[in-house]
């Protein structure tokens, strides 16, 4: 199927940039993080050279009526602050400034093979689903 | 030099700008990674065949460059599973509650210039910074 061949491919090619942009390695991320250390300022160009490509990029695309192969684009159109954006964050960034791994980096280096980077993946997957039974209990009810 | 210490990490940030463009292009989509596999573990049905071709594709880089270049994923320096353990656990549930991180904020929000985004990825990467900070005043290894 083309969709799913085009969703692989665009992976592919995000996988590989990521490798080439030095975020696959977690002391280069942590180096970027390391501001009273050895600040390295390697990752604001990695988002600069992304974000340059894909705000034109999405300006571009999206002047379309529909993608090419689905039928809509879904995109996010919300734009308030909430408590859960600011706490995911908070949180997100803790566990990022620990292990110097982000989801898509993750995933790439998983075929180093390295115990710490399979144990960072399954600890994800497993806080991603105790995320998903906290917001089913707690949240949802409350219809927060 | 410093377009050598640049060159690699503003490449790779391109090519990252092309591979969610064309997510956007063929799908539709945002290139979130943590979306996608949140949408993974709950599954709709007739939703799960891009995510999972998406995360193939990401598994399927990283080996391309462990055969090729495996210097491109060059590991941790300490191997304690603990701090993974931990730092996966914040990753995946934080992730979650925030709607997002490097990839569906960082890059494909902050490019829509998304006022969610831009304070989502200030305050990741505060946070981020926050925590390396405190790491290395308690004497952890990097």
């Amino acid at each position: 199927m083309k969709l799913i061949g085009a969703a692989f491919l665009s992976a592919l090619i995000f996988g590989l940039g990521l490798g080439i942009s030095g975020m696959t390695i977690p002391a280069k991320v942590i180096g970027f993080l390391d501001v009273t250390g050895q600040w390295d300022p390697s990752l604001l160009a990695v988002m600069m050279g992304a974000i340059i490509v894909h705000f034109v990029s999405f300006r571009l695309i999206t002047k379309r009526k529909s993608p090419l192969l689905a039928e809509k684009f879904q995109v996010p159109t919300r734009r308030d602050i909430d408590w859960k954006l600011l706490t995911g964050a908070a949180i997100f960034g803790v566990g990022w400034g620990l292990g110097g791994f982000c989801p898509g980096p993750a995933l790439v280096s998983v075929a180093s093979g390295q115990s710490s980077v399979v144990i960072f993946v399954v600890s994800m997957i497993a806080g991603i689903y105790v995320y998903k039974f906290f917001d089913r209990k707690f949240l949802q009810e409350k219809g927060k | 030099m410093l377009l050598e210490q640049f060159a690699g990490p503003l490449l790779g940030g391109v090519l990252i700008g092309v591979a969610v463009s064309l997510l956007l292009l063929f799908l539709g989509r945002v290139f979130g990674v943590s979306g996608i596999l949140g949408g993974l573990a709950t599954p709709v049905k007739g939703d799960t065949g891009w995510r999972v071709a998406a995360v193939l594709g990401m598994v399927t880089a990283g080996i391309l460059m462990q055969v090729v270049s495996p210097d491109l994923l060059v590991g941790t320096t300490t191997e304690s599973p603990l701090r993974y353990i931990a730092a996966g656990l914040l990753v995946g549930f934080g992730t979650q509650l925030g709607s997002g991180c490097t990839s569906g904020h960082g890059v494909c929000g902050m490019s829509r210039l998304s006022p969610r985004s831009i304070v989502s990825t200030i305050t990741f990467i505060l946070f981020g910074m926050f925590t390396v900070a405190l790491w290395r005043l308690a004497g952890g290894a990097i």
